[in-house]
């Protein structure tokens, strides 16, 4: 049996043989040093470029998942304009804080993990079968978050079966979790979380609750050194994805470029933000 | 010991030829036409859920006749071939030429291995370019070799008929309806050469549409919009269509 995908030959015996859908069960099988888990740790600690803060809201009729464009390493940007937000499938989207690197790859082999099963199974998974398959994923990547390239994604989508959007969030052992209305993870979560709570209602359209991920992510860099605001200078503007019935759909850089102009313009007048109700 | 009786190479490989080229006969035949914005597939198809069309990667699509556990086994082999490739590489590494090669390889192989009977399936494998001079089409017999297809192709047991009868008739940059209704013609012609009415609801339909602004191209056509392909006048296509057919059209 070759593991060798360059060789053009008959398909080895293993690409025939009846088994399941996942194509990570095949790569376990057939070619086990592609899987991120696999690899033999090295000692100490690696220092890598890590992806900072991402929020989720829900609104009745979707969800919005968005992130900021920054990358440290240390006390270092390593990276100004690091997309973080992609979509897993036509009807989910994935954000990722923590090692980039390993974040990214993981995403890569999560959303052939999804396509794989659709094109095998000829039908597509259930919302909480992604979200399991994710949680997966992370809990074999635990050997390397000890050794601090931990990786905690945000997980959104829209349930076909409940009609509604839903948001998961992870912990490094894979726990899983759903989150009602709105969720951050990353270094600047827990300014973005403050944010939301103040701002968020269950009513929401969906220019607002786009509004309010992107006010978020402004007061997450305005209080996490981790984390950057919209960059005027260079045009760099927050990712905001939107899923709903229809789909996963990107903002546009002139709709994104648009929403951070406005809420930087309005923060120039009022630094803090939009404030809530006293009682 | 008994000797056994010899069999000359030759008469032993038609013999598996036959055999094959009868499994395959015994299914319906399937055609695979180029249209202006991409490749669709045509069959006719009793059932919802075994699928004769399928996806195997952004833009290549697959179509088999024959024997349905065969051709199954060998769609999944070139899923798990062209995605892992995709990861390996680039999604832009898997080809279609690089998949009919290794589907080329697979059927040669169990057609010429004594221990395995051979299949008894045909295969298709198109990718869609992204203009029509980039599509391509290769055909797979059961026996391992390959034909770069141009227009149309058609597979399964009447095949020889239906590709006469799509060679003449064919042309390039025919519209979505117009290339399926030529499709399910050249289907519903019996070997004696009577026609019977194909139901839209026992077609199968699928494209690799390259104007999709997704990344796959593949997609089924079903239900209403099948109905509304299959009953828009030609006419009526010619002008929604491409105004710039209705004089080449009449």
């Amino acid at each position: 049996m070759e593991a060798n995908p360059r060789s053009i030959g008959r398909l080895p015996a293993a690409f025939l043989t009846p088994g399941s859908s996942s194509f990570m069960d095949f790569l376990a099988d057939h070619s086990p040093g592609l899987l991120p888990g696999n690899r033999k740790l090295p000692e100490g600690i690696v220092e890598a470029p890590h992806g900072t803060t991402i929020v989720a809201a829900t609104f009745p009729g979707g969800v919005v998942l968005a992130g900021d464009r920054r990358a440290t390493m240390g006390n270092m940007i390593a990276q100004r304009d690091i997309e973080k937000v992609f979509p897993a499938d036509e009807y989910s989207a994935v954000g990722i804080a923590g090692t980039a690197g390993l974040a990214v790859e993981m995403v890569k082999l999560f959303q052939l993990e999804l396509e794989h099963f659709e094109k095998v199974e000829g039908a597509t998974l259930s919302l909480e079968g992604k979200a399991n398959r994710l949680s997966t994923m992370i809990r074999s990547n635990l050997g390397m978050a000890m050794q601090g390239l931990a990786v905690v994604p945000l997980f959104a989508g829209w349930d076909e079966g409940k009609e509604k959007g839903r948001i998961f969030s992870y912990d490094v052992t894979g726990g899983r979790s759903e989150e009602h209305g709105y969720a951050a993870t990353g270094s600047g979560s827990i300014f973005a979380r403050g944010a939301m709570k103040k701002l968020y209602r269950e009513d929401l359209t969906e220019q607002q609750a786009t509004t309010l991920v992107v006010q978020a992510l402004y007061d997450a860099a305005d209080d996490d050194s981790a984390t950057g605001g919209p960059d005027m200078a260079r045009r760099i503007f927050p990712i905001v994805t939107v899923i709903t019935d229809e789909g996963f759909r990107r903002l546009s850089e002139a709709e994104s470029s648009e929403l951070a102009r406005s809420v930087t313009e309005r923060r120039l007048e009022q630094p803090d933000g939009p404030r809530a109700a006293l009682l | 010991m008994s000797t056994p009786f010899y069999v000359s190479p030759q008469q032993a490989m038609a013999d598996r030829a036959e055999y094959a080229r009868k499994g395959i006969a015994r299914g319906r035949s399937l055609v695979v036409l180029q249209y202006a914005d991409g490749i669709v597939f045509v069959g006719e198809n009793p059932s919802r859920a075994l699928h004769k069309f399928s996806e195997i990667y952004d833009r290549i699509g697959f179509a088999a006749a024959g024997k349905y556990n065969e051709y199954e086994n060998l769609r999944i082999g070139g899923v798990r071939y062209a995605d892992l490739r995709g990861y390996t590489y680039d999604r832009d590494d898997v080809t279609a030429r690089g998949l009919a090669n290794v589907y080329a390889q697979t059927l040669g192989t169990i057609f010429s291995s004594a221990g395995e009977k051979p299949y008894e399936v045909e295969l298709v494998v198109a990718e869609v370019g992204t203009e029509p001079a980039g599509d391509q089409i290769y055909r797979l017999p059961h026996d391992g070799s390959i034909v770069d297809e141009h227009g149309s192709v058609a597979v399964g047991g009447n095949a020889e008929q239906i590709s006469s009868f799509l060679d003449q008739r064919h042309r390039d940059g025919m519209s979505l309806a117009e290339a399926l209704k030529l499709a399910v013609q050249a289907l519903s012609r019996d070997t004696n050469g009577s026609e019977r009415e194909i139901p839209a609801e026992r077609l199968e339909v699928a494209v690799l549409d390259r104007t999709r602004p997704q990344q796959r191209k593949f997609k089924r056509i079903v239900g209403r919009q099948l109905k509304r392909l299959l009953e828009a006048d030609d006419a009526a296509v010619a002008k929604t269509d491409d105004p710039s057919d209705e004089v080449a059209d009449e």
